[in-house]
């Protein structure tokens, strides 16, 4: 382990050992011989073995095999649950595998702890700063190892300590270590968490979507310092749902999907079209398209309109429209908007551009309470933040959306309030022993049924669900398929924004295809399938 | 996974009396019973009541009537608290009120317009705390803690507007809602149970409640589902404000004086016990009225037998600490959870 | 200038402002006489305040301070009784202090229950135990005690500063190094400025939190043993509501109450404006106490909107 490597032994040479050589571990004495090349061949600098993780319930990770050069910038891409981030936290140490070897320079390593994981040289940084902006940036960087003087922090050599880790950035010179980092941007905090975590002897660098919150300038302020850490050999390993990014400073792409290892490959030989239906994969249970005729409830005109809806930061200007009995999908990947474009036409974010128009009138200042009395209803993706009242009751989850559009003076009889409970219980076969149950103690499924009860029970003409089926098992995945089409027969217009691109090709009529945050295209009803979605996706359509 | 897998299997029949412990009324219920029990014992003819010049007299009534005011406040307080918030400064708007009435009284107004007079700056100290805590958005223990500061010396000032040497007043009108009775009852508690029930069918015969427990189990899923936040945490404090301002007529009508230093003193503390007592959660998210009630009798059934029991009243202090203790102790989740892990273990152990 | 230091000069620059408007509004106030007294009178609290500060910027509350003066001074008299030497007896309350904070730190951090909460248990049960003990004022008759209120170095002016104001101010040096000179107050910073990062960045929280507020308890012991000393005797009603005080001197002093920006010694000038203003409002006679809780309101409430902009604008900037 590399406990062995003394606090104080890593600022004594810091540029030492940023030579071309790559860095070396503060306990080997003999030099690394050989070019970079060679050595890699024979040891990669991580290497993740057969790893497996099973949590209740779920199978997170399956086998998984990983593998990082030195000075090489690799991509791991994936879908929700694919098993991204908990590969990551058993390389980070905050999590335990049940299975597996890993490999650091070709030693076999045991990762207890982050704690651990800093001490072999595998630093972290998290897609949330996850430092105090309420602290200077030389607290932040010198937290719990600050240089001590007669037993007191010796604040003169904690400051040139900060500096001289900003210097390995280049960024020292536009920094001032002394004010507090909430003071700076995102983009700079997001390098002080960089400089922070890298160590003289940091080895592998871990990027959890470090660009997330970052505008164009800002992630190409990143990328310069990324390319410089990989000039130095360290081993980066990059999470983005950016596929443009990926393909801007990726070396190597390895895709995850349902806790397996897919494919890896050099990103040169990873074009777009191959890579996203590595990472959306094949539902084994494909769903009929619906039937032409069955859209043919679709009339008249549209009961939704928003021309160039945007805010900054968030998403794109985008142009939307919405017919009666029309199902309108939202396709993209993770992270390229689909919730955005959800919440802007709902209200529940709120617009810097644009004109949004339901059923011919404009709204002038969209708001959740407008949206509900303009027949709007909305089943956010986020259920446990946004979507339940986990201490209220069943009964009082699923009347609210109707209660709240009468008014807080018509309350709903206790009769009325069971009546609509259990016909919702009942027709959306929401499994719980009575109506009075707490919430919280549903599984996800039917929770997720609850929020959708729920914006029915508002009786909305458009209605808005943002992964209806996430976290929900086949059985119901199919019961609310159904509903959806039932839903539309009866002339109710919706959008969906969903991940998996069966159940979209199953239910639209259209398909606004989103990606990086920015409408890409739309997809009309003859035109629907996977492959034209995964084109559009990919660029190679527009 | 299949549907019938979702309904959590490891609930037991539930048994009648297994249905009775768990409801929520039960350790306050038995806390109230046992201490009474002990009275009992201590002193014979405790339960006693008899009727004195028109009026019941008795303990239990004695603890109906002196919880009268602090009940009321932890109504309020209840509200607030259902919405994840706290106020400090409910002894504060009971000083004001006194002072004000003592004010309007020797200022000449007549009885009746006193009291609007009253209860309306009661609710000028409700808008000033929504106000901070809806519209500023300031955490409600710290913008409370202003108008707890400064509340107080606002009713000194008021003492000072008609020269504050002789602040006693009479008035037939305030003193009997405080201190006169109706047929056998007094008059207090006939309000009291007036404003319960109307702020009973305000919670549970409006769809207020469920709004204002909506707001305070998630203010981001309230807000999806179009409940307009800032207005019920408005109403909240409003209402807490207006139960500070009752409590604070039966208390200046009582004392027949404006004592702005030390009336109602310590008052926030015990409405925010009993809630607490009553199974209320400072996270929020639930309001039981009823239960709050009985929160505020367990604490006055304690300082009562402490009275008549022959203990000086200084163990009071330190009797109701150990109630809170013991109560929040009960209520930790983790300490549950560890107690419980403690005993799987130690059960194991014996069966191997 | 580092901007870090601004709410320290503002808070500064609110006593000055104060301290020459007394000086234009009466004769002879400005001096050096007034400034010691003000030191002495109200060293106890902003001792105790001191210890507010830190679990303030953990961005917890601590209302058992003014139970804690009380009940420290009763028990000192009480031992003094028993033929203590007054020392010996404010050595042990100080380790009482320390301990009984330390237990609240624990149940807090444990069973996860608002710190509001405990520490009110705290404030009642201390409150009980010294009306337990007391229920009048018990004189201390040591001679220690006399000697050492009668302590003092004289200041050029006619004014003295007195032993009280010498151990507060030797107080708000230990709290200076702990607060900014330790690992442990840098982690009680990274606390109060955002739970969650702190314990990803390793942070040891539960040894954190039982330490500060040991450190609460530690401090307000220490105002309780000032305070006896001072008046030499133990009173149980000592040091009521002081909890506000201490809050609002500490807010007054430039700390954000939802925690992890603030300094220690603007809560030393923090106290000194609520005494000041205290002492003006005695100066002028016809004033009564009542303007120095609406004073001490009006500036606490100008105070924490101030801080809210701040935030605001702290966040907004890491937003953009």
């Amino acid at each position: 382990m590399a406990q062995d490597a003394p606090q104080g032994r890593r600022f004594e040479s810091p540029r030492a050992s940023f030579d071309a050589s790559g860095p070396k571990k503060p306990g080997d004495g003999d030099e690394v011989g050989g070019t970079c090349l060679e050595q890699t061949i024979v040891t990669a600098r991580i290497e993740m073995l057969g790893v497996s993780k099973a949590f209740p319930g779920v199978r997170a990770l399956d086998g998984v095999d990983f593998r990082v050069e030195a000075g090489e910038v690799h991509a791991l891409m994936g879908e929700n649950g694919a098993g991204k981030s908990t590969l990551i936290k058993i390389m980070t140490g905050a999590v335990q595998g049940d299975a597996g070897e890993i490999r650091l320079d070709g030693q076999t390593v045991r990762i207890g702890s982050t704690g651990d994981a800093q001490a072999l040289g595998i630093g972290t940084v998290y897609q949330e700063v996850n430092l105090v902006p309420t602290m200077s940036v030389t607290k932040n960087m010198t937290l719990l190892r600050q240089p001590k003087r007669f037993g007191l922090i010796d604040w003169r050599e904690a400051r040139r300590r900060a500096r001289q880790r900003l210097e390995r950035l280049n960024i020292a010179s536009q920094i001032d270590v002394e004010r507090p980092l909430g003071s700076y941007s995102v983009a700079v905090q997001q390098l002080v968490a960089i400089a922070r975590a890298l160590e003289d002897d940091t080895r592998v660098l871990v990027l959890d979507e470090p660009t997330a919150s970052l505008d164009a300038n800002e992630t190409a302020l990143l990328f310069g310092i990324v390319r410089d850490l990989k000039a130095r050999g360290i081993a980066i390993v990059f999470i983005t749902h950016f596929i443009d990014q990926v393909y801007a400073i990726a070396d190597r792409i390895s895709v995850l999907r349902n806790g397996r290892r897919v494919g890896s490959a050099p990103t040169s030989e990873l074009p777009p079209l191959q890579l996203i239906p590595m990472m959306l994969g094949r539902e084994l249970e494909t769903t009929e398209r619906r039937a032409a005729s069955e859209s043919s409830a679709i009339h008249g005109e549209p009961i939704l309109v928003a021309e160039g809806v945007g805010r900054r930061r968030v998403m794109a200007p985008f142009d939307l429209t919405l017919r009666p009995g029309e199902v309108v999908g939202l396709s993209g990947l993770l992270g390229s908007g689909r919730t955005e474009v959800a919440k802007l036409v709902f209200g529940a974010i709120k617009r810097d551009s644009g004109k949004l128009t339901i059923a011919g009138a404009e709204v002038k200042s969209a708001s959740p309470a407008r949206s509900l009395h303009l027949g709007v209803a909305y089943c956010p993706e986020d259920r446990k933040a946004e979507g339940l009242f986990a201490e209220l009751s069943v009964r009082e989850n699923i009347i609210l959306g109707l209660q709240t559009k009468r008014g807080w003076l018509r309350r709903l009889s206790f009769d009325a309030q069971q009546a609509l409970a259990e016909a919702m219980i009942e027709a959306l076969g929401i499994a719980t022993p009575d109506a009075d149950k707490p919430v919280g103690q549903l599984s996800g499924g039917n929770q997720q049924k609850v929020v959708l009860a729920r914006a029915l029970t508002s009786d909305p003409r458009i209605l808005i669900l943002d992964e209806p089926t996430r976290g929900i098992d086949v059985g119901a995945h199919a019961e609310i398929v159904a509903l959806i089409r039932k839903l539309c027969a009866e002339g109710l217009a919706l959008l969906v924004a969903s991940s998996e691109l069966d159940e979209l090709v199953a239910v639209s009529d259209r398909i606004a295809v989103l990606r990086d945050r920015r409408k890409v295209g739309e997809i009309e009803e003859r035109a629907i399938d996977r492959q034209t979605i995964i084109d559009t996706i990919a660029g190679a359509r527009t | 996974m299949k549907h019938s897998s979702d309904i959590r299997p490891h609930a037991p029949a539930p048994s009648r009396l297994r249905a009775l412990m768990a409801h929520r009324a039960v350790w306050p219920v038995l806390a109230l019973a046992l201490i009474l029990a002990v009275d009992g014992m201590i002193s014979p003819g405790f339960f006693q009541i008899r009727i004195v010049e028109g009026r019941l007299f008795g303990n239990l009534v004695d603890i109906l009537y002196r919880a009268a005011p602090t009940a009321l406040v932890a109504l309020g307080m209840a509200v607030v608290i259902g919405t994840k918030g706290i106020d400090l400064s409910v002894g504060s708007i009971v000083a004001i009120v006194g002072a004000v009435i003592t004010w309007r009284i020797h200022a000449g107004d007549p009885h009746w317009l006193v009291l609007v007079i009253a209860l309306g700056s009661a609710l000028l100290c409700g808008l000033w705390n929504g106000c901070l805590v809806a519209v500023l958005d300031i955490q409600p223990i710290i913008a409370t803690l202003i108008l707890m500061t400064s509340g107080r010396g606002i009713g000194l000032m008021i003492n000072l507007l008609y020269g504050g040497t002789n602040p006693s007043f009479t008035s037939p009108l305030l003193q009997g809602l405080s201190v006169g009775h109706v047929g056998l009852i007094p008059t207090r508690l006939v309000l009291f149970v007036a404003i319960f029930a109307a702020l009973w069918l305000l919670v549970r015969r409006t769809a207020f409640g469920l709004m204002l427990e909506s707001v305070g189990s998630s203010p981001a899923a309230a807000n999806i589902v179009g409940i307009n936040a800032r207005l019920i945490i408005y109403a909240a404090y409003l209402i807490s404000a207006f139960c500070s301002g009752w409590a604070g007529v039966v208390l200046a009508a009582d004392t027949h004086t404006s004592d702005p230093v030390s009336i109602g003193l310590n008052i926030e503390l015990d409405a925010i016990l009993a809630v607490v007592i009553g199974g209320g959660s400072l996270a929020g998210g639930r309001v039981y009225l009823g239960m709050t009630i009985l929160g505020a009798l367990v604490i006055q059934a304690l300082t009562t037998s402490i009275l008549t029991s022959g203990l000086p009243p200084e163990y009071n202090l330190v009797v109701k600490a150990v109630v809170v203790i013991c109560v929040l102790l009960l209520q930790s989740a983790n300490l549950r959870r560890a107690l419980t892990h403690a005993l799987y273990h130690a059960l194991a152990r014996t069966k191997r | 200038m580092n901007e870090k230091f601004l709410p320290l000069l503002a808070t500064i620059a609110v006593f000055v402002a104060i301290f020459v408007i007394g000086g234009l509004l009466y004769n002879n106030f400005m001096s050096t006489q007034v400034l010691g007294d003000i030191l002495a009178d109200n060293a106890f609290i902003i001792t105790a305040a001191f210890g507010t500060t830190f679990v303030i910027l953990s961005g917890g509350i601590d209302l058992s301070i003014g139970s804690m003066i009380g009940f420290v001074g009763v028990v000192i008299a009480n031992l003094d009784l028993a033929g203590w030497h007054p020392l010996l007896a404010a050595a042990l309350m100080l380790g009482f202090g320390f301990l009984f904070g330390a237990l609240q730190g624990l149940i807090i951090d444990i069973c996860d229950i608002q710190p509001f909460i405990v520490t009110l248990a705290g404030l009642f049960l201390l409150r009980g135990a010294c009306f337990m003990i007391n229920l009048d004022s018990v004189p201390i008759q040591n001679g220690f005690v006399g000697w050492f209120s009668g302590l003092g170095i004289p200041l050029p002016g006619g004014g003295v500063l007195r032993s009280s104001a010498i151990v507060m101010l030797l107080a708000l040096a230990g709290g200076i190094v702990i607060a900014h000179f330790t690992r442990f107050g840098a982690n009680v910073y990274a606390i109060g400025g955002d739970r969650t990062s702190a314990t990803l960045m390793g942070v040891p929280v539960r040894r954190t939190t039982v330490g500060i507020y040991a450190l609460g308890g530690f401090y307000s012991a220490l105002g309780g043993v000032i305070y006896a000393f001072y008046t030499s005797s133990g009173y149980p009603l000592a040091g009521s509501g002081a909890e506000l005080t201490a809050i609002a001197s500490v807010v007054l002093g430039g700390t954000m109450l939802t925690g992890g920006v603030g300094m220690v010694a603007g809560t030393l000038f923090g106290g000194m404006i609520l005494g000041l203003i205290a002492t003006i409002i005695i100066f002028n006679g016809t004033l009564n106490g009542a303007w120095i809780m609406i004073v001490s309101g009006v500036l606490l409430f100008v105070f924490i909107v101030l801080q809210r902009s701040l935030v605001g604008s702290l966040r907004m900037r890491g937003a953009a």
